[in-house]
């Protein structure tokens, strides 16, 4: 934990974005998170993606549920607004929200117990539902804040810091995000902000539901030998099988010297997401095959990584349900309210 | 002698046989002749084969609570026969299909027979196995039109409305009626000692189901979010919601929805989404019973404690657990009151009639957000599922939502430093700001830990003990904004007094007078909301003794009083019924007079002119 509160000066020659904000715009307040947490990580990657979409910071609902994870959207965007909800139940809350607002850009940040333990079911509807919002799970494997028990998606075998081997199967986030419809699904580290920081942007701008697994080693409780989900683990049995990066809408997009090893995805908001494929065989675009892919490769030692699943033209909740353009938040009693008039028929046809 | 509007008739019949139209074609008859009923559906958990029951109370007097003893008894259910034929009062007229012989051993020589040979009737007439079996319904309401005298042009006028469009539907129909009446106008011995005949008491008042008028309470009320979880009995409060949002908030151009409905996944998901959606500045509601309430209290705790406005209709059935899902019961107030760990107090409105339902429902978003905090409409099944006599709905075309202390971009700019939790005003209840509304100030993070003012996390006892007080202080505000009590007290005042709330308000008129023909005479006041108004305590004050009337075997309400009022436990004399059907003024008489008996408590007789 850091007890120095950053200093509100920043570098003159830090970049400015579009709207002449600098990273520092983007940033929350202090971590409580331990030093070297990986979920400091991923914050700092939200930060830096935000900060290079040029996107208002104030203009993002930030939802959580609870746990270590969960208390990680005060440490960014302190300009937006954010909810530290209830364990679990991020996805319901965060439904609520983007119906009541379709415009703010909604981020749910959930770990690895409060996704595929306690809030599983509601995991599993929200995917289903496609809500048009990025959904992070800061995926440790361990409940951090009640010092250490395995969660469920840590692999079966897997010891504890004492040693002790996990005894049951994992739960695979990925999988079950893309058995149950998500539009866009990624896998990353919280090690790579390389890889990371394009495929939040990516998952902000796609219009549904885009979810990303970030494995983000718990260093107090589970970085140790033995652990499928520490730095070491990670780094050494990494497979990225599509690599995302992000070309703002201003910029020219320059032809790439390998044809056929790379995609152009136009983004809602005129800008490009270049597809590029590292793993030969891959395609982003079949879900069965992406989920049989994973499958094989979680058998084999893998951790595939990288942006597994893309269906960019799949409608969203809003479209789904055919709500107006408006947010409903902002509709207002001439909007709303029948009159007396009308309720006068309704009378009638009670009579 | 012939007795004219005023007796009780059931019909005993198979679930999913498709009487309930043909009942309520009955029931709807006598209203559209100016004569008041009351309706009640007595169904069971099942969707096709156990026994149901319709019963209808006529009174011109307007006494629409369940009745004991059946003056008209329509026996179509052959397992039921034997109890069925039991629960007439001597005297009383048992219809049945006499197509097949009857169990002799179960015959009364004090009741009289009315048989029709309906299935016979309806062989020759019709082809269809499944038309045959739905217009035995039809034929009978036929006969009964003959025996008590509905006039025919009504009943027919309404076959003509309810297949407008069908036209090819409306002849069969009429068709059955005839069969119905004619067989009774030509054999049997009509028309019988009781009759009906045309009434303006009913006057401008409609029959509507309060769970129809409790959806229709949230479209007025400007509701833009409903997530809700399918549950008997309240489903239907979320489906009269999407039916008339559909007709009155699709906007014609587009054909695009100003309203979002989620059928959610569970209760817990469903008050999260009206939570989510509160937040973000929307309103929303949810419609549950019991078991949901359950699964909805630890979000409730959150939302109390982290200020969010939240609209939940809790239409009561019988519990514990699954309990009596298709029974109805006011036993859910405790749960409701005091939702979720930890210290909360819920903001709970309970409304008595139809009327009630969608004013409440209305009132309810405004509270929520007024007082930045979940609301509970405390409804039941017998109100919420049975078709009931009510005041036409009325809404003031002036009303304007009140969307309660919300600091908007403009009102930022003018203020040096936002605070979410500062008590501003002194009434415990801080401003708030939607998600997005300033580029720089007035954003805050919500959470269910504690926090300062300025909505900081801390875990300082005296942050902590300053805001939980400023919550009770918002309860206080809460007692002026709530709906009232209904007072009625005599000059002078009673002796004694009688409490009540909820659906006892139906068999309550009726119950008074009984007990004035005994020599009790009771002031009364109907609770309306929680937190209770100082003039509850003070009608407990004025009166040495009341009775409080509930529907629940613990007298919840009598705990709530208690605990909230810090009275005597003695002043309030329970009078709980919690059988599962409604409370009748039968139940309460008795009651009421046992005690006066048993404690010897002296009894005025007013003197006749």
């Amino acid at each position: 934990m850091t007890f120095v509160a950053k200093p509100r000066v920043h570098h003159p020659q830090l970049k400015l974005n579009d709207l002449g904000l600098t990273r520092r715009d983007y940033e929350g307040s202090v971590s409580t998170l331990c030093a070297g947490c990986g979920h400091d990580s991923v914050s700092a990657a939200i930060v830096q993606a935000c900060a290079e979409l040029s996107i208002p910071p104030h203009r993002f609902a930030k939802i959580s549920g609870i746990g270590c994870s969960s208390k990680t959207p005060t440490y960014f965007l302190g300009k937006s607004h954010g909810f530290n909800s209830v364990h679990g139940r991020m996805p319901s809350v965060a439904t609520g929200a983007n119906l009541a607002n379709r415009e703010l850009y909604c981020i749910g940040i959930s770990g690895d117990g409060d996704t595929a333990s306690i809030g599983m079911g509601q995991f599993a509807h929200i995917v289903r539902r496609r809500i048009n919002m990025c959904y992070i799970v800061d995926n440790n494997g361990t409940y951090g804040l009640t010092k250490g028990q395995f969660s469920a998606t840590n692999d079966k075998g897997s010891t504890s810091k004492k040693g002790v081997p996990n005894l049951y199967e994992p739960i695979d986030l990925v999988g079950i995000a893309l058995q149950l419809g998500a539009t866009f699904v990624g896998r990353s580290f919280s090690g790579d902000k390389g890889q990371l920081v394009p495929l939040i942007k990516a998952g902000l701008l796609h219009k549904g539901f885009a979810f990303l697994d970030v494995i983000s080693p718990c260093v107090a409780f589970n970085n140790h030998r033995g652990s499928t989900k520490s730095y070491d683990y990670v780094r050494d049995h990494r497979g990225d099988v599509v690599a995302a990066d992000f070309v703002p809408a201003h910029d020219e997009i320059v032809a790439d010297y390998l044809p056929g090893a790379r995609e152009d995805v136009a983004m809602p908001d005129g800008s490009t997401l270049r597809l590029r494929k590292l793993a030969p065989d891959y395609d982003p675009h079949d879900r069965v095959g992406a989920l049989a892919y994973v499958q094989r490769k979680q058998e084999e030692g893998e951790v595939v990584t990288g942006l597994l699943y893309l269906d960019p033209d799949a409608a969203d909740c809003h479209a789904i349900l055919e709500t107006v353009d408006v947010p409903l938040n902002g509709l207002t009693d001439v909007d709303l309210c029948p009159g007396e008039a009308a309720l006068k028929s309704i009378n009638a046809s009670f009579r | 002698m012939t007795r004219y509007n005023d007796f009780v008739i059931k019909f005993a019949n198979v679930n999913g046989s498709g009487s309930a139209s043909a009942n309520s074609m009955f029931a709807k008859a006598l209203f559209r002749m100016g004569v008041p009923v009351g309706t009640r559906n007595i169904f069971p958990s099942n969707i096709q084969g156990l026994p149901t029951w319709f019963e209808v109370r006529v009174s011109e007097r307007g006494y629409l609570g369940r009745r004991d003893g059946v003056d008209i008894m329509v026996a179509m259910n052959p397992e039921t026969y034997a109890e069925d034929v039991a629960s007439l009062v001597p005297g009383g007229f048992l219809l049945y299909d006499s197509s097949r012989p009857r169990p002799h051993e179960l015959s009364r020589s004090d009741i009289v027979d009315v048989g029709v040979p309906i299935s016979t009737l309806l062989l020759t007439e019709f082809q269809d196995p499944k038309q045959r079996q739905l217009f035995k319904n039809i034929a009978y309401v036929g006969v009964l039109s003959a025996l008590i005298g509905i006039d025919f042009d009504v009943l027919t006028g309404m076959v003509s409305e309810q297949y407008k469009g069908k036209d090819a539907s409306i002849k069969p129909n009429v068709h059955a009626l005839e069969i119905g009446r004619n067989y009774a106008r030509d054999y049997l011995d009509t028309p019988l000692p009781i009759q009906v005949r045309r009434s303006n008491v009913v006057g401008s008042r409609i029959m509507i189901e309060g769970n129809t008028a409790s959806g229709l309470g949230a479209v007025y009320g400007g509701a833009t979010v409903c997530a809700w979880y399918p549950i008997t009995p309240s489903t239907s409060v979320a489906e009269a919601f999407e039916t008339y949002a559909n007709r009155l908030r699709t906007d014609k151009a587009t054909g695009r929805k100003k309203f979002a409905i989620m059928q959610a996944e569970d209760e817990l998901a469903a008050i999260g989404m009206v939570i989510g959606a509160a937040w973000n500045g929307a309103r929303a509601f949810t419609a549950t019973s019991g078991p949901g309430l359950s699964l909805m209290s630890e979000f409730l705790g959150l939302a109390y404690f982290a200020e969010i406005p939240a609209v939940l209709i809790d239409v009561q059935r019988a519990g514990p657990s699954t309990g009596m899902p298709t029974r109805t019961q006011q036993a859910d107030l405790m749960s409701a009151v005091y939702a979720s760990h930890g210290d909360t107090r819920h903001v709970v409105l309970i409304p008595s009639t139809p009327k009630e339902c969608f004013d409440f429902s209305a009132d309810a978003l405004d509270l929520a957000d007024r007082l930045q905090t979940p609301v509970i409409v405390m409804s039941d099944l017998e109100l919420g599922m049975n078709e009931s006599l009510s005041e036409p709905l009325v809404w003031d075309d002036a009303r304007r939502y009140d969307r309660g202390k919300v600091y908007d971009a403009e009102d930022l700019d003018r203020i040096e430093r936002f605070g979410r939790y500062l008590d501003t005003d002194g009434d415990g209840i801080g401003y708030r700001t939607y998600p997005g509304v300033h580029p720089s100030k007035g954003s805050f993070f919500t959470r269910g830990t504690s926090r300062d003012e300025y909505a900081r996390y801390t875990e300082a006892p005296e942050a902590y003990i300053e805001n939980m007080d400023r919550l009770l202080k918002k309860w206080e505000t809460a007692k002026s904004l709530v709906p009232r009590p209904e007072i009625h007290e005599s000059s002078p005042r009673r002796a004694y007094g009688m409490l009540y709330y909820g659906t006892s308000l139906t068999p309550m008129q009726e119950s008074l007078d009984l007990l004035a023909a005994d020599g009790i005479h009771l002031d009364t006041l109907r609770l309306r909301a929680i937190p209770f108004a100082d003039s509850v305590f003070e009608f407990i004050d004025n009166h040495e003794l009341t009775f409080l009337v509930e529907q629940n075997r613990d007298a919840q309400m009598r705990m709530i009083l208690v605990n909230e009022g810090e009275i005597d436990p003695a002043k309030v004399v329970p009078v709980c019924y919690f059988g599962g059907l409604s409370i009748s003024a039968e139940f309460i008489r008795r009651k009421v007079t046992e005690y006066f008996a048993m404690n010897k408590l002296a009894r005025i007789s007013e003197v006749k002119r």
